[in-house]
């Protein structure tokens, strides 16, 4: 993470880091996870599921910060993250 | 009143009340309902002694309100009860049927009036009898009882938990305004000592239990809310999980045909009526409510002249008794049936009576009783020979 | 077997198995996916709350939840709880006689906006009078959606539906205007887009002794949002981003929602006064 100036903690603090789980039997396909991810770490993926759907995918792991938004967004309980460290 | 508990003794009160103790003799703990003459005193009554005996009176917004308030009552582990006349009884119906496809145990009173609409709040009426069978939309049984006096009206308050218990249905009270009305003698014997019908509960553990699959009689056992069952109750068609099942038509008819069998195969158990000189009679009146009674003079008054009359009254008019009235249509010559309404219970008698006896309806639009002479003359033309026995003729 | 969601779709299905949502033991996960379209936010709605329940650490076993009929009434068959789906406009009144014949039970009732406002009106506002001792969770999406898309008493007056076809001349309720004038003793409204507040105000909805109400705006992107202009689940929470401002204890008579137009939300009604049981006692 790139910082202007150093934060005083920072040799304290923690960034989570997320791991993300698909059920892609569940997922519809609504883009609210990848729409709302605040770290833009999901993006529609051009395969479908046995449904039809076009699903997620996570593009880039490495900046999840485990926020939980698209588990609790997520309509079809499709998406959640677990922290990992 | 200063009563604390269910009554007991011989007592000087009116249908309504007797009703109302003995729904609180029978365990009944809550009680939803809303004004309409002349059920209002029972409702009033309730008010007064759920309180007694820790259970709950609530006065709902409207009859529709006071339906589900009893089911749901129902499904959180209590007995309930409501109490209408003919335009609350006509609200009452959709839910009715969500009590009959959910199997949820209640009792509904209706104390009939003059009708059809607001008709005369006041004044009794039998003419709610057919949509007591038919009321609710789709295919359904459905038990309902008629009490003839203020101490039947106990008597079959009482049967009528029973019954919802045992078959995990409502059950109606078909009463009318002249018993609930009139003031009797009425003895209540000590709660303790009545035959109460309990809840069957599961005895299985939550993940074997099927709340919807039929037990030895077609009845199955009742968990309810909170006991950690997790049950889900739908009024749509269901499986015996419960689940929702809306695209499948066998499941249709395994449900529709055993909630359908639950009543129709008990009919032994659940049919009852009353009789006096069936044996060798030429006529028979049939005869429910204030009408049973009314019937009992004009009879006398037949078998006087000579006439061989009997008396058959109804005490559970649904399911309705075909079996004996297909039997005595074999050797008896016609059925008078007086009702306060245009025919309903006489179209059931005729049905049965399969054209081998008459049925001579004696009609009466309703706002006081027969008088005797009326009934009297048509036990008189029933008796004679007739070719025509396939129509039923209405004694006017 | 965990996936990062880089596995192809077949193996990811194929694992579904193992995956367990954190939300899975309170879902009946025989009966998922479920009916809801996508884009719908009877899901997240419906996330939200399993949520507020865990938060609230109310015992599950416990909790009933009562629904009526529509899209919003299918969440009772969703929940892994004691549940009950019962007529159109009539969860309420089932959820009173469950509660005062349990009352160690809590009672929630999830529905929809025509289910228990318009044919269950007059069992919502008893029941706020009464401050009856329940939860009621409406999830309002301006229309019916089950049957196609009509118009309904929360629809915004000039919107399109099947059954105002040149736009709907009525004026709607304000919900939360409706149950705060009611007596309801606490009254939120939040968006789907608002999801840890909308969590964070059915916790202490749930928790709340009386009548607590929260109105959740949710998306019909098959009927509703089609008819007008906003096509997708994603569209309308768009409008929502834009149009949705948040004003804790405002008055609830300045919240109504005209098309496309502003979206008060938040809680605006916490009061302190006896509960129907409450004032039984005395």
């Amino acid at each position: 993470m790139k910082f202007w100036r150093t934060p005083l903690d920072h040799d304290q603090i923690v960034i989570p880091l997320g791991q993300i789980t698909i059920i892609a039997a569940r997922c519809k396909g609504c883009g609210v996870c990848e729409t709302y991810c605040p770290r833009h770490v999901l993006s529609m993926s051009a395969e479908f599921n046995a449904k039809g759907y076009h699903i997620p995918q996570v593009t880039d792991q490495a900046v999840c910060v485990a926020c939980g938004l698209c588990q609790i967004m997520c309509p079809e309980f499709a998406i959640y993250v677990t922290e990992v460290n | 009143m200063t009563a604390k508990g269910p009554l007991c003794g011989e007592f000087f009160i009116n249908g309504d009340e007797a009703c109302a103790e003995a729904a609180i003799s029978a365990g009944c703990r809550f009680f939803a309902g809303y004004p309409i003459t002349p059920a209002t005193e029972i409702a009033e009554r309730m008010a007064e002694r759920m309180p007694h005996v820790g259970g709950t009176y609530i006065q709902m917004e409207d009859e529709l309100a006071s339906m589900n308030a009893v089911l749901g009552a129902a499904w959180g582990g209590a007995k309930a009860m409501t109490a209408t006349s003919g335009p609350g009884f006509s609200l009452m119906m959709e839910n009715l049927g969500l009590g009959i496809i959910t199997e949820t145990p209640c009792v509904v009173v209706d104390v009939q009036r003059g009708g059809p609409s607001t008709g005369l709040p006041t004044l009794v009426g039998q003419g709610d009898m057919m949509q007591a069978r038919w009321g609710s939309h789709g295919p359904y049984e459905i038990i309902a009882l008629c009490p003839t006096s203020p101490q039947e009206m106990f008597d079959l308050t009482i049967e009528a938990f029973n019954l919802s218990e045992k078959y995990r249905t409502p059950a109606l009270l078909m009463a009318d305004e002249a018993v609930g009305h009139m003031t009797e003698r009425v003895v209540i014997p000590p709660a303790e000592s009545l035959q109460l019908y309990p809840r069957r509960k599961p005895t299985v553990p939550p993940d074997q239990y099927r709340p919807f699959e039929g037990g030895a009689n077609g009845v199955p056992a009742m968990a309810c809310a909170g006991e950690g069952y997790h049950l889900h109750v739908t009024g749509l068609t269901h499986d015996e999980r419960g689940y929702p099942v809306t695209t499948d038509p066998a499941v249709q008819e395994r449900l529709v045909h055993r909630l359908i069998d639950k009543i129709r195969n008990n009919r032994a158990d659940i049919v009852r009526v009353e009789s006096d000189g069936l044996q060798d009679a030429d006529v028979v009146v049939v005869a429910y409510g204030i009408t049973a009674r009314v019937a009992t003079w004009p009879i006398e008054m037949a078998r006087a002249e000579g006439i061989k009359v009997g008396w058959l009254k109804l005490i559970t008019a649904w399911p309705f008794p075909e079996d004996l009235i297909r039997q005595l249509a074999g050797r008896i010559q016609a059925f008078v049936v007086p009702e306060i309404n245009y025919g309903q219970i006489a179209l059931e008698v005729e049905r049965c009576a399969g054209g081998r006896a008459r049925t001579i309806l004696v009609p009466h639009a309703g706002g006081d009783l027969h008088e005797p002479h009326v009934v009297l003359e048509a036990i008189r033309e029933a008796v004679q020979v007739s070719n025509i026995k396939s129509q039923m003729s209405i004694k006017t | 077997m965990e996936t990062n969601g880089s596995a192809s779709v077949k193996d990811r299905e194929a694992a579904a198995d193992d995956q367990s949502h954190p939300l899975d033991h309170l879902l009946r996960q025989d009966r998922l996916p479920h009916i809801w379209c996508s884009g719908c936010g009877l899901g997240t709605a419906l996330n939200c709350f399993l949520n507020a329940l865990i938060k609230s650490g109310l015992d599950p076993d416990k909790v009933a939840v009562v629904s009526g009929i529509g899209c919003s009434g299918r969440v009772a068959g969703y929940v892994a709880m004691d549940s009950f789906h019962t007529t159109h406009g009539r969860a309420i009144p089932f959820a009173t006689g469950l509660k005062l014949a349990n009352p160690r039970l809590k009672v929630v009732v999830f529905s929809g906006d025509g289910d228990l406002i318009a044919i269950g009106g007059n069992h919502f506002i008893h029941a706020a009078r009464r401050n009856m001792d329940m939860t009621v969770v409406c999830v309002n999406n301006f229309t019916y959606g089950m049957t196609g898309g009509q118009v309904g008493p929360t629809t915004p007056t000039d919107a399109r539906t099947s059954t105002s076809p040149t736009g709907n001349r009525d004026h709607p309720f304000n919900l939360a205007y409706l149950a705060a004038a009611s007596g309801a003793s606490y009254v939120a409204r939040w968006t789907t887009l608002h999801v840890r507040r909308l969590e964070r105000s059915l916790t202490e909805a749930l928790l709340k002794p009386g009548f607590s109400f929260v109105e959740v705006i949710s998306p019909c992107p098959t009927l509703y949002g089609r008819l007008n202009k906003q096509k997708t689940g994603l569209d309308q929470m768009q409008y929502y981003k834009e149009q949705s401002i948040i004003r804790h204890g405002a008055d609830p008579r300045q919240a109504d929602i005209a098309l496309n137009g502003q979206i008060v939300v938040g809680k605006f009604v916490d009061l302190d006064k006896p509960s129907y049981l409450e004032l039984q006692k005395g």
